[in-house]
């Protein structure tokens, strides 16, 4: 098993998105969170003028890196195997995790330690090792609360955005051998810090993932606060780090724009607790550090959305979840409704290259096109635009070699017809005047029940006489 | 090489390449407010103590009194410091020397490889002594480049973190630093940015310090000049 | 938005084309007429191309560029002289300004015309700001309003600062902030029919959060986000059982000509 999608249709997903707007406490849990990311995010960038200009750095950063990747990646991978580094390429989800299994089969490994890895969520990392008898641990606070629950993170930053302390009390006095129920924060993560220390040690490998890789010097670059991630790549006697193709940079110097950018759009924070700049495995001399680091540089579709100009903009993205933190749409079904592994706006324009169209399709067009996401944006990403462009190609007739998998999957006859003859009545003035001129005078017609619209809003009547009405009588 | 790898390569290079210009990080960062020596510790102290870090300021012959005392009032029992180093050593010295008042303190070394004494460094060490390789003041944050001398676990896994810095050594920005230093022309194995003690905020959006690294992070600055403030 | 910034403003012209939008036309042509008595007062000739229908936006973001293209082409040749086009909706005028070049990228005539009509195309706020000088006294009974901008408006037109100040310009009109007042109304064209519940939620918290002002009225420059706060509040107020609407809403054009002491035809 690897990638995971967990609606087909639709309508599964509108029916996921009702459950999500009618649970009230569901519905405060995801406003408060907003709320608070919204205005701690908005403290560190005061004057509006300063961050577009940083956004427009970190933006050109972004393109560059893209407009060199194949280069880029030669280097990345030339830098890192002088530094010791053994680099792997995969192209598909299951390429990466047959990788990992090759290196913990090597080593005989029963345990693996993660860090915060979305690309290890992205391929189904921990199903493939479960599926080999291996256990695969997260070891980030809000990962290790979301897989103790047996759930999926509803975020990309804050994982167990979802849940209240009292959902997390419960869960760890039932879950967790000899611990009893406390609200108490701090004791909290005193129980999943001890728990968590002994697995650090128990384990053969470490996992993580990478926020930057440079290809000048061959450093992975790894943003946390919690210490887990520097555990994971230290403590283990392997570490190995997975990442989308899209990460690396080619300079050391691009790095410090972009980490500014994504610790302040993430969390509100002027710097995050650790930096943690890897640039090989432990040399002799040293006391710690893992004997082997791997990196696994993942395509898994992007290369595709990378050959289409206008899309591969999608792949500037340094995974701060501003977008989602500002979405007025997430805010209200919260990250699980999405079923994908990067959910709200960004999962929206993501997942089609990741997983096709056919099953992704909806989330499209589950936008307003209110442009917040684009507005918040460190590497202004139009979301806005992709959007509607994901929304043509779902809609569009199916070819092949389509810049992304699943072209014309939403296509439908009927929709199809109405927007035609929309474009006819619209685009033909003669029959533009009657039929607006019937709607007018024939208002006393208009239905009371107007379907979707007046679920929740009176009907909507058309006035009497029409501007073009008014405009005559007006001039003479 | 892999087909695997051939693959991924040759659709990106199948795209006619765009000609997007190389980014001018430098003109930016030049085009940014520049402080003086006196202005970048004012900075770093303040960020710092706003990321829940101690900050103490004292000459530069005064450090080891200081972190002593420090640990007194923690009531740590032991200290991990890199073996041979200049300062452990110089820490054991005055730790045995009596002038401070009767100490409880143990000075540990680390000497040997981690998975010699893995157990002991995790449950029985209470604090570690780094020095810092440099700092930045715009984002309060402490240089580690790691080393024999300066192993990566002894900044993470004792409770409390205590690390000596020399106020010369504070740069504007990173940027500055990775210039200033050269760092494109070669990279310890690990470098590390620490600015604060561990923390999360995972339940509840509730900020809670320690969740996997030190819950205390004890930085002494040292001012050449005995210029304490 | 970087779209919002730098604009450049003409003088005061002599004459203006109105484009209307769809909604006015059909939904609320006083908002239309108000708007060129508006501008008439101020001694601006008001042209409206009798030939303009819609300016294609609904086609474009449900996905149908086609559609969008075949009603777009139509309002392109409608404005042949340099005058400037003004629009009472923030939505319509940035579908036509930001995205019609891109509509038309593939014929570069049509995207040179369009980048052209761009250039002179402005949201009634912003016009009645920065090219008219907009100053009126209102000598009427005093009234407490909230202002709902609309995300195109705000976002790719900037117009969210020149309709709050033509309100706050108006000396008996208490101006009311809403908590989240720059959050989408959940309207989004045809998102409010496809995601009907989510669109409800998201009307439900605008509506809440307007009501909470304790404003009487609420005023905006787009009629598709009035449209659905005000008949979200109107359904409420059907199921409570309220004779009267507890929010009623008015298009900004019309607060401005009524609190302005213009004459009612």
């Amino acid at each position: 098993m690897s990638q995971t999608v967990h609606f087909h249709s639709a309508k599964e997903f509108a029916d996921r998105t009702r459950a999500a707007v009618g649970n009230p406490a569901h519905r405060r849990s995801f406003r408060g969170a907003m709320d608070f990311l919204q205005a701690k995010r908005a403290a560190q960038f005061p004057d509006p003028q300063a961050f577009e200009n940083l956004r427009t750095l970190g933006e050109a950063i972004r393109r560059y890196s893209l407009a060199h990747l194949p280069d880029l990646l030669e280097r990345l991978e030339a830098r890192l195997t002088a530094n010791g580094f053994h680099v792997h390429w995969a192209e598909t989800a299951e390429d990466a995790n047959a990788i990992a299994l090759d290196i913990a089969r090597r080593i005989e490994a029963r345990h693996v330690i993660k860090g915060k890895s979305m690309v290890s969520e992205e391929v189904g990392f921990n199903h493939a090792m479960e599926a080999a008898g291996i256990e695969a641990l997260e070891s980030d606070m809000g990962e290790y609360i979301v897989q103790l629950a047996g759930e999926t993170p509803s975020h990309i930053i804050m994982p167990a955005i979802h849940k209240t302390k009292q959902e997390i009390a419960t869960l760890f006095a039932e879950r967790i051998p000899g611990v009893d129920y406390t609200e108490d924060v701090d004791e909290l993560i005193r129980i999943g810090r001890q728990v968590l220390r002994r697995k650090f040690l128990a384990a053969d490998i470490g996992l993580s993932g990478v926020n930057f890789a440079v290809a000048e010097t061959g450093t992975l670059c790894l943003v946390e606060n919690e210490g887990n991630g520097r555990m994971c790549t230290t403590v283990p006697r392997i570490h190995i780090a997975i990442t989308g193709i899209e990460k690396v940079v080619e300079k050391l110097e691009h790095v410090p724009p972009l980490y500014s950018l994504l610790t302040r759009s993430a969390t509100g924070q002027a710097v995050t607790t650790y930096l943690n700049l890897i640039s090989g495995p432990r040399r002799s001399g040293e006391l710690d550090g893992p004997e082997e680091v791997h990196l696994i540089l993942v395509d898994n579709g992007r290369s595709r959305a990378y050959a289409d100009e206008q899309m591969r903009a999608t792949l500037q993205c340094i995974r701060c979840g501003a977008c989602m933190n500002h979405c007025p749409v997430y805010a209200r079904i919260g990250g699980h409704a999405y079923g994908t592994t990067y959910p709200g706006p960004i999962g929206a324009i993501v997942s089609p290259h990741l997983l096709g169209l056919e099953s992704t399709y909806p989330l499209a067009f589950a936008s307003t096109l209110c442009g917040a996401c684009g507005e918040v944006c460190p590497v202004r990403i139009p979301i806005p635009e992709l959007l509607v462009r994901l929304r043509n190609e779902a809609q569009a007739l199916p070819t092949a070699n389509a810049p992304v998998r699943g072209r014309g999957a939403a296509r439908r006859m009927l929709p199809s017809a109405v927007w035609r003859g929309w474009a006819f009545v619209y685009g033909h003035l003669k029959t533009y005047r009657l039929v607006s001129w019937l709607l007018s005078r024939g208002r006393a017609l208009s239905p009371a029940n107007q379907g979707a619209w007046t679920a929740s809003r009176t009907p909507l009547v058309p006035a009497p006489k029409r501007l073009r009405d008014l405009l005559k009588e007006h001039s003479r | 090489m892999s087909t695997t790898r051939e693959r991924i390569l040759g659709r990106l290079r199948s795209v006619p390449s765009a000609d997007v210009a190389a980014p001018a990080v430098d003109a930016w960062y030049a085009s940014q407010e520049d402080d003086d020596a006196s202005a970048r510790v004012g900075k770093l102290t303040a960020a710092l103590e706003a990321s829940h870090a101690e900050v103490h300021h004292c000459a530069s012959r005064d450090w080891s009194s200081v972190v002593l005392r420090i640990a007194e009032e923690k009531s740590l029992r032991t200290l991990l410091v890199g073996a041979g180093t200049p300062h452990g050593e110089a820490l054991r010295r005055q730790n045995d020397s009596g002038n401070a008042t009767k100490s409880d303190l143990q000075i540990v070394d680390y000497a040997a490889s981690f998975e010699t004494w893995r157990e002991r460094l995790f449950e029985n060490i209470d604090a570690g002594l780094s020095v810092a390789h440099s700092a930045i003041a715009e984002t309060g944050s402490l240089i580690l480049w790691t080393g024999p001398s300066e192993p990566r676990l002894l900044s993470l896994v004792p409770p409390v973190h205590f690390v000596l810095l020399d106020v010369d050594r504070i740069h504007a920005t990173l940027y500055a630093a990775m210039q200033t230093e050269r760092w494109s022309a070669g990279l310890p194995t690990n470098v590390l940015l620490v600015s604060g003690p561990s923390k999360t905020a995972d339940i509840q959006q509730t900020l809670a310090y320690g969740a996997h690294g030190p819950r205390e992070l004890v930085v002494i600055l040292r001012h050449a000049d005995g210029g304490a403030s | 938005m970087s779209n919002t910034s730098h604009r450049h403003y003409p003088a005061k012209p002599g004459d203006v084309y109105l484009f209307a939008t769809c909604l006015v036309d059909q939904f609320a042509p006083e908002a239309g007429l108000d708007t060129v008595r508006l501008l008439e007062r101020e001694g601006i000739r008001v042209h409206f191309p009798e030939a303009q229908t819609c300016c294609g936006q609904p086609a474009y973001s449900s996905g149908y560029p086609d559609e969008a293209r075949a009603v777009a082409r139509q309002q392109l040749d409608l404005f042949p002289r340099p005058w400037p086009v003004v629009v009472p909706s923030g939505s319509c005028a940035a579908m036509i300004r930001h995205h019609y070049p891109s509509l038309f990228a593939d014929e570069p005539t049509l995207a040179e015309r369009a980048r052209e009509l761009g250039e002179r195309v402005f949201e009634l706020s912003e016009f009645l700001v920065h090219v008219v000088g907009f100053q009126h006294n209102d000598a009427v009974e005093p009234c407490t309003v909230a202002l709902h901008t609309s995300c195109h408006a705000r976002r790719e037109m900037g117009s969210h600062t020149t309709s709050t100040a033509l309100l706050r310009g108006l000396p008996n009109v208490k101006l009311v902030e809403q908590a989240h007042a720059e959050e989408c109304c959940g309207f989004g064209g045809t998102f409010a029919i496809r995601h009907p519940d989510i669109s409800e939620a998201m009307a439900d918290d605008k509506v809440q959060s307007l009501r909470a002002t304790g404003a009487g009225l609420v005023v905006s420059a787009d009629c598709g986000c009035l449209f659905n706060i005000v008949g979200h509040a109107a359904k409420q107020d059907e199921r409570a059982g309220n004779a009267k609407p507890t929010l009623p809403g008015e298009h900004l054009a019309t607060f401005l000509w009524r609190r302005t002491g213009g004459e009612r035809s």
